[in-house]
């Protein structure tokens, strides 16, 4: 049986600045074997390793059709992430995974889909929205809800015009402190749900970004009829170990590495918000 | 195969026959021993190793061990390590890591096997292992260190025939008799040590033993003192409506009060036999050519435990013990499907100022008298 706690090199072919504390890091797996057999999930993530440093939760915002290939966007903030921004094409990273549970991409099926996003949030979510544009004709209308606090959070700019281009699809931007360049809506991305029509028995939400955010737009997608059931939130809490033993991802009952970070709503819903959980 | 059920009687004079046949089989032996005014699991040679005459009373932030004089061998019911130690190691290392052509190499570094019998298990710390179990073997991954050390252990656990002011393991039906999970066991009765096997293991040592089969008397004499034991006990826990029961009490206000005396200094988590909170450390060497990648036993009552990119979950003692309990007591039944609470009583013994669970519960349990600090506010603002 396979040691869950063996990481696995993988270089830096590309080091892409999404703005001035962010980069996402194009990463490819040395060991051929390896790289062969990894296949992941949107919304899933890898522990990132740095040599002498440690280890971090990033999830994979590449296209999961294209495993050879792993994207992970990367904000500096804390010990491992501030070594992590020092490194350039070349250097090697280290790789565990993939892990957790990601976006429930075969339910979406034949559904409309809502995908509510806020900052860096729209990060584990971006893989969910390449891997449904690649079978868009599975999938009814699409709706991307986009919130940033300043123009200066927006990343993936790029992305969000070419989804806009695709059939039956919305993309929609706001920005609560916006300045002169700011071309979309003013306000929180909450605000935007009153822009788009929304039929709810058709409709799958994901959602991803701040707490804030999925507890304050839940209960508006349901008032529009979105069933907690068809609702899926992916959640952050401290990961260590990302295969459920190490005990600090925990919400409730569940461990966050290992039953989430992608969880449906109403799983979670007695937690969310609590202080302290 | 199935094993006749047959119990054994030994004189406790040949319980040194028992340390014996262990060493034949390649067994390094552990059993408690008196260090520092505790006991403490430490390889034993000989019986006279083992803390014969010795007894411990506990009490809420209280260990005291008393000479008794007699020749009873099994008279600490324990002190404040389980057998967590044995299978999920308070320093573990994981990984050695190399700098490479390739960037760098990683090397597992599983532990060497090694045969341990530990003698003087008690039945809690029997449930407190296989609640170890089945979260590091049983669950959606395999942890291959801990599974390295489990497979060398061998268990001669102990029936209680006393109980510590601070057991409740008769209330988490965990105990005084160990059932299951054993390969040995014993109960003293005066200068005699009843002994049954439990595994095939087991059988084989109890079969290279001077015993003589137990009368039906000397069965029910033993049967009675663990009974007994159990009758004895003074502290109870009262689980039936849990979860649900501690997860509405989420903004009780005896959650502040208890936070009042608590030091968060993490002692209940380390002598908890089914706490298995770890982090993991990461040691480069001066040259930074190596690095090792060590697991070690983390607590939730950290600062720490809680860290998310710039803030903390948890970051008030009320948090982290409210934290605790109500995963001990009430989000752990959801996860396994069993409380992770064993019922020893360590963390009330070991708890510098004697927080005790089983006041805790029922405090939380009650109906609160004065309306908690949020809910007053809501009531202000409401009004």
């Amino acid at each position: 049986m396979a040691n869950p706690y063996l990481i696995h090199p993988a270089t830096i072919v590309e080091k892409i600045r999404e703005a001035e504390d962010i980069n996402t890091y194009r990463l490819r797996l040395v060991d051929e074997s390896v790289r062969r057999q990894f296949r992941f999930k949107a919304g899933q993530f890898n522990m990132v390793y740095l040599f002498g440093v440690g280890e971090v939760a990033i999830s994979i915002v590449s296209d999961p059709d294209e495993p050879e290939f792993l994207d992970h966007t990367i904000r500096t903030v804390g010990r491992v992430t501030k070594a992590i921004a020092d490194l350039q094409p070349g250097d090697v990273l280290g790789i565990r995974g993939p892990l957790g549970q990601g976006w429930p991409l075969e339910e979406a099926c034949g559904r409309n889909v809502v995908i509510v996003t806020g900052g860096l949030g729209c990060a584990p979510v971006v893989g969910a929205i390449e891997y449904i544009f690649k079978r868009r004709e599975q999938y009814g209308s699409i709706k991307i809800l986009h919130g940033v606090k300043t123009p200066h959070d927006l990343l993936y700019r790029e992305r969000f015009d070419a989804w806009r281009r695709h059939p039956g699809t919305e993309v929609l931007l706001t920005s609560d402190q916006p300045d002169k360049t700011w071309s979309y809506h003013i306000g929180v991305v909450t605000e935007l749900f009153e822009e788009v029509a929304i039929d709810p028995m058709k409709s799958i939400a994901l959602m991803c970004g701040p707490e804030i955010m999925m507890r304050l737009g839940v209960p508006i997608l349901m008032r529009r009829g979105i069933p907690a059931t068809a609702i899926y939130v992916s959640l952050e809490r401290h990961m260590e170990c990302g295969i459920g033993l190490c005990g600090h991802c925990q919400m409730g009952p569940y461990f966050l590495c290992k039953d989430g970070p992608v969880v449906r709503y109403d799983r979670v819903a007695q937690w969310l918000g609590q202080t302290g959980v | 195969m199935a094993m006749a059920r047959e119990i054994g009687v030994l004189p406790r004079a040949s319980l040194q026959r028992l340390l014996d046949a262990l060493s034949a089989k390649g067994y390094r032996i552990v059993g408690p021993t008196v260090r520092d005014g505790a006991v403490v699991w430490e390889t034993v040679r000989s019986v006279s190793d083992l803390p014969v005459g010795w007894r411990d009373h506990q009490e809420p932030g209280r260990y005291r061990l008393e000479q008794t004089g007699s020749h009873e061998v099994f008279g600490v019911v324990h002190g404040p390590q389980s057998l967590k130690q044995f299978v999920f190691a308070p320093r573990e290392p994981l990984l050695q890591i190399e700098r490479s052509k390739d960037g760098f190499s990683a090397h597992p570094t599983l532990p060497q096997p090694e045969k341990v019998a530990v003698i003087g298990a008690r039945a809690c710390d029997l449930a407190g292992l296989a609640t170890q179990d089945q979260i590091f073997l049983n669950g959606a991954y395999r942890d291959p260190y801990y599974a390295a050390r489990r497979e060398g252990l061998f268990l001669v656990a102990v029936n209680c025939t006393r109980a510590l002011s601070t057991c409740f393991c008769a209330s988490m039906e965990t105990g005084p008799r160990a059932k299951h999970g054993f390969d040995l066991v014993l109960t003293e009765v005066d200068n005699q040590l009843l002994i049954e096997a439990g595994s095939t293991a087991g059988h084989e040592i109890l079969a290279n033993l001077p015993f003589t089969r137990a009368s039906k008397e000397q069965i029910a004499e033993a049967n009675t003192r663990v009974d007994a034991c159990a009758q004895s006990q003074v502290r109870r826990l009262d689980h039936s409506r849990l979860p649900q029961a501690l997860y509405e009490v989420h903004e009780h206000p005896r959650w502040d009060e208890v936070a009042s005396r608590c030091l968060a200094c993490a002692n209940c988590t380390m002598v908890c036999p089914t706490c298995f909170c770890h982090t993991v450390e990461e040691t480069p060497d001066l040259s930074h050519q190596h690095t090792a990648h060590t697991r070690l036993w983390d607590s939730c009552f950290t600062q720490e435990h809680g860290y998310i990119h710039g803030k903390n979950i948890r970051p008030t003692i009320k948090d982290r013990y409210r934290m605790w309990l109500t995963h001990k007591l009430a989000s752990w039944i959801d996860q396994f499907g069993a409380s992770g609470c064993v019922g020893c009583g360590r963390c009330i013994t070991w708890c510098p100022v004697g927080i005790d669970l089983t006041e805790e519960l029922p405090a939380l349990l009650r109906p609160s008298e004065q309306p908690s600090a949020t809910s007053g506010q809501q009531e202000a603002t409401g009004g």
